[in-house]
């Protein structure tokens, strides 16, 4: 079997959003095309669906789960009488009442069998399956915005030191990482912009990242050394202050604000094969704070704004031998915003006995995890189906699209 | 063959520098990596068995803190925790601030890219304490001695390595029918070490095992763990009993011991999967994102040859024509990025080695970070990416650009000539665009910027 990393590693196409702004092009600010907002974070490591919705009214997790304590015994909330919040989403209860925090449970990508980490990601991001129509080499999300004929660089924000799959491809996408920085005198940028001239990767990046830093005003116009080197002492002094996933959500919600309709980020720290109470603890405190800095920065925005969280496999149903939970299946999505139809959720669930398990080990994936993103895209967006299977989504089957929106 | 000097430095070293000679020829390079490691005499990184007192030490006055209701001794104990933190995150700056030197003075560069190649190639990570401080002497210990070495002697040594069973959780996984599955419930297997060595280590994503490879492997690996004051240690009451059978031939079965688990490891590390997986991630690593086809065909078939001998594996690599004509299209990692700027501008090696925790972090170990590389500390265990695509983002060029402009002035009061410095740092690979801007320039610290921040710098 063609590994998905690969193809994509071959082909020269992880990372590459060549967006087609020359340097001396000034970055324009067109209103963008919709007015909803749609922000993506990919959770690596494999999150545990299980336990982070409960199926605690299903008669065999207590006995699959003994170690890691679920339901009352570990004081996880109830959403619905069948399923329970992780205690660590206990400051996100608010937005499930408001109904604006919902789950899809049960949910997967096409990867099958081999549970690895990187192909899963790389497949979650690519949005495609194994057996997608060939040459499809971008991120789904890129896609998205290329069904969309005009937009400007800035509609799409992929922030965060890393490079993000999801949001590569031909449609142009800001990228950035919020401690970053960029000052020039005004004699360096010209002559960089004719050193860069012959190498189309520098060129654009570099570019990108000068206007980037003009439009967040990072652009001091420094013209002596001495502030420079003040500049980048603050630049990474700063770069040690704070929680990274309140800066991230603080610098989308930014950029949200204004002319950005799309933003994408990930949060690692997931992979919980041993203490997974602690691990995930510390991961869903981390995803908890992401969702309410996003609500609170936003303000208004909020309301026309719907969050995606998704990973790329779930974990094995059975506890493993050291208090945590080893590569399975099927997992769980989580949703959130104000443009989200909360308060439930969604997916037909598969049952945990031994007869109902995918390969004997894992949650048996019910539903396609392309599938809610697809429907998120076509509730705030007003994507056509035949666009999302064909293009953004190749090879996915949605049927009838679950409604998550309002 | 084209084998060329300034090549040898750039692609398979760490970068020209004034009155650094480079590389004479492919078998020179060899000579100098077979013998004495001489910039880890120089620049000492201490071993990781050497921290165990200290480790040992932390433990016990972690469970003193939980213990304790004196007051008074509490805070004695918080105070002694304090200050091993302390002094371990210092001695992280020292041993980025060593790593660093021997790139930057060191005539042996390819001995220095290797260790950055396999480090990554067996990435670790410190969940907590002094062990997050480690990394840089778990590469001292098991990664750079075996250099030249079968692949099987690496990869027993990083594999089975104190630093690697913590982090994968091979430590706490018992077999479910050993003694202590027996004695104390819930106690049982964990899969992630045995999943990463098939699928990182050694065979690839790609390569033939399965699920229940997986689950075997798991098995046979039940027993090896560590200890605060030994490090390594195998426990046969968490081994699991009986045989398994992984990759369709089965070990163990006696009592349990490392023997079964060295024998898969040395069948494993030469298995044909193994060596195509490496020789692609080495050739990857040195030539090109996209490698040539015949190139890895050509080292992979070396790699089978000499059942996996590194130096060998090598060679081959270095006498491709493709690994000298193949342009220079891929990007340093950050570290690298840093290293052969300062190598380049002869840092004089007192002002280096003179800069506190807080300067290494503030010039060294920070930009690194914010160019997307914290030092020894990748996402996840698959390592930093190849793609100079993944690098040369808005962000990480911006972080190069700030480094570039800034550093150099502080690391040398007395900046060279750009123009002098465009030919030491780059020979015959500086455009004449880039010759242009270096002359153009309005200050020293402005052509130094520009040439360190030049697609014919940063590419290889």
């Amino acid at each position: 079997m063609q590994s998905r990393r690969n193809f994509l590693l071959r082909t020269g196409a992880l990372g590459c959003s060549l967006a087609a702004s020359p340097l001396l092009t000034p970055m324009t600010f067109a209103s963008a095309p919709w007015d909803n907002r749609l922000v993506v974070i990919i959770l690596r490591g494999a999150m545990d669906g299980l336990d982070v919705v409960q199926p605690y009214g299903d008669r065999n997790l207590a006995g699959l789960r003994q170690k890691l304590k679920t339901g009352e015994a570990g004081g996880a909330i109830d959403l619905d009488g069948y399923f329970a919040l992780h205690p660590a989403l206990q400051g996100l209860m608010p937005l499930w009442r408001a109904g604006q925090l919902g789950f899809a449970h049960a949910v997967s990508t096409p990867y099958r069998d081999k549970r690895s980490h990187f192909d899963g990601q790389d497949l979650l991001e690519a949005g495609t399956g194994f057996d997608a129509a060939g040459g499809v080499r971008d991120g789904w999300l890129n896609r998205m915005l290329q069904t969309v004929p005009g937009l400007e660089a800035d509609t799409a924000f992929a922030i965060g030191r890393e490079e993000l799959l999801v949001m590569s491809g031909a449609a142009g996408v800001a990228s950035w990482s919020p401690d970053a920085d960029l000052d020039l005198t005004p004699e360096s940028q010209q002559l960089l912009q004719l050193i860069y001239a012959q190498d189309p990767l520098f060129s654009k990046a570099a570019a990108e990242a000068m206007q980037i830093a003009q439009a967040l005003n990072l652009d001091g116009g420094a013209d002596s050394y001495a502030e420079l080197l003040k500049g980048m002492q603050n630049t990474m002094a700063g770069s040690q202050r704070g929680k990274e996933h309140v800066k991230i959500a603080e610098f989308a919600a930014s950029r949200l604000r204004q002319e950005t309709r799309v933003a994408a980020f990930s949060l690692n720290g997931w992979d919980t094969h041993n203490n997974q109470r602690g691990g995930l603890t510390t991961s869903l405190g981390r995803l908890s704070g992401t969702l309410l800095t996003l609500q609170k920065e936003l303000g208004p925005v909020w309301q026309k704004t719907a969050v995606l969280a998704m990973t790329e496999f779930g974990r094995t149903v059975r506890e493993n031998g050291t208090a945590g939970t080893d590569h399975g299946t099927g997992g769980a999505m989580l949703m959130a915003g104000g443009a989200i139809k909360g308060g439930q959720i969604y997916g037909k669930w598969p049952g945990l006995g031994d007869s109902d398990l995918y390969a004997g080990r894992d949650l048996l994936p019910t539903a396609d995890v392309r599938a809610y993103a697809g429907a998120a895209m076509r509730g705030v967006f007003g994507l056509e189906k035949s666009v999302l299977e064909n293009t953004v989504f190749p090879g996915l089957d949605a049927g009838s699209l679950p409604k998550i929106t309002l | 063959m084209s084998f060329d000097p300034d090549t040898a430095a750039i692609r398979f070293g760490m970068g020209l520098g004034p009155g650094l000679k480079p590389p004479g020829s492919v078998d020179e390079m060899i000579r100098v990596l077979r013998a004495r490691d001489a910039a880890a005499m120089q620049y000492p990184i201490p071993r990781f068995m050497s921290l165990l007192p200290d480790i040992s030490r932390l433990a016990e006055l972690q469970k003193d803190r939980r213990r304790t209701k004196d007051k008074a001794r509490l805070k004695v104990v918080m105070a002694g925790i304090r200050d091993l933190r302390r002094s371990s995150r210092s001695a992280q700056a020292e041993y980025l601030k060593a790593s660093v030197a021997r790139g930057v003075f060191s005539a042996d560069g390819f001995r220095e890219r290797l260790t950055r190649f396999w480090a990554d190639h067996f990435t670790v990570k410190g969940k907590n304490g002094i062990l997050k401080t480690a990394v840089s002497t778990y590469v001292e210990e098991a990664i750079r001695p075996h250099l030249t070495a079968p692949y099987s002697q690496l990869l027993a040594a990083a594999v089975t390595h104190p630093m690697m069973l913590l982090f994968l959780d091979q430590v706490t996984s018992a077999g479910p029918g050993s003694r202590m599955a027996k004695r104390r419930s819930g106690r049982g297997l964990n899969e992630n070490l045995a999943r990463e060595v098939l699928e990182l280590h050694t065979l690839g994503v790609d390569g033939a095992y399965t699920q229940a490879d997986v689950r075997q492997l798991a098995e046979l690996f039940t027993g090896m763990t560590a200890s605060h004051d030994a490090g390594f240690v195998f426990r046969p009451g968490m081994a699991e009993p009986g045989a398994e059978t992984v990759l369709g031939k089965s070990y163990g079965g006696g009592r349990p011991g490392m023997d079964d688990i060295r024998a898969f490891l040395d069948d494993v590390a030469v298995h044909p999967d193994t060596g195509a997986h490496i020789a692609r991630k080495l050739v990857r690593h040195f030539v090109a994102d996209d490698p040539d086809p015949a190139l890895v065909d050509h080292v992979a078939a070396r790699f089978a040859q000499s059942g996996g001998d590194l130096t060998e594996v090598y060679e081959a690599m270095l006498n491709h024509p493709l690994a000298w004509v193949t342009p220079d299209r891929k990007t340093k990692q950050p570290f690298d990025f840093v290293v052969s700027s300062l190598r380049a501008l002869g840092v004089p090696e007192d002002r280096l080695m003179r800069m506190k925790p807080r300067q290494v972090a503030l010039y060294l170990g920070l930009p690194m970070q914010v160019m997307g590389q914290s030092f020894e500390n990748p996402t996840g265990p698959d390592g930093w990416p190849e793609e100079a695509e993944a690098w040369i983002t808005p962000q990480g060029i911006a972080g190069r650009i700030q480094w570039a402009m800034t550093v150099p002035h502080v690391a040398r009061l007395d900046l060279p000539d750009p123009r002098v410095f465009l030919d030491v740092a780059l020979g015959a690979r500086a455009s004449a665009a880039l010759e242009f801007a270096a002359k153009g320039a309005a200050t020293k610290w402005e052509g130094i910027g520009l040439i360190l921040a030049s697609p014919e710098f940063q590419r290889r």
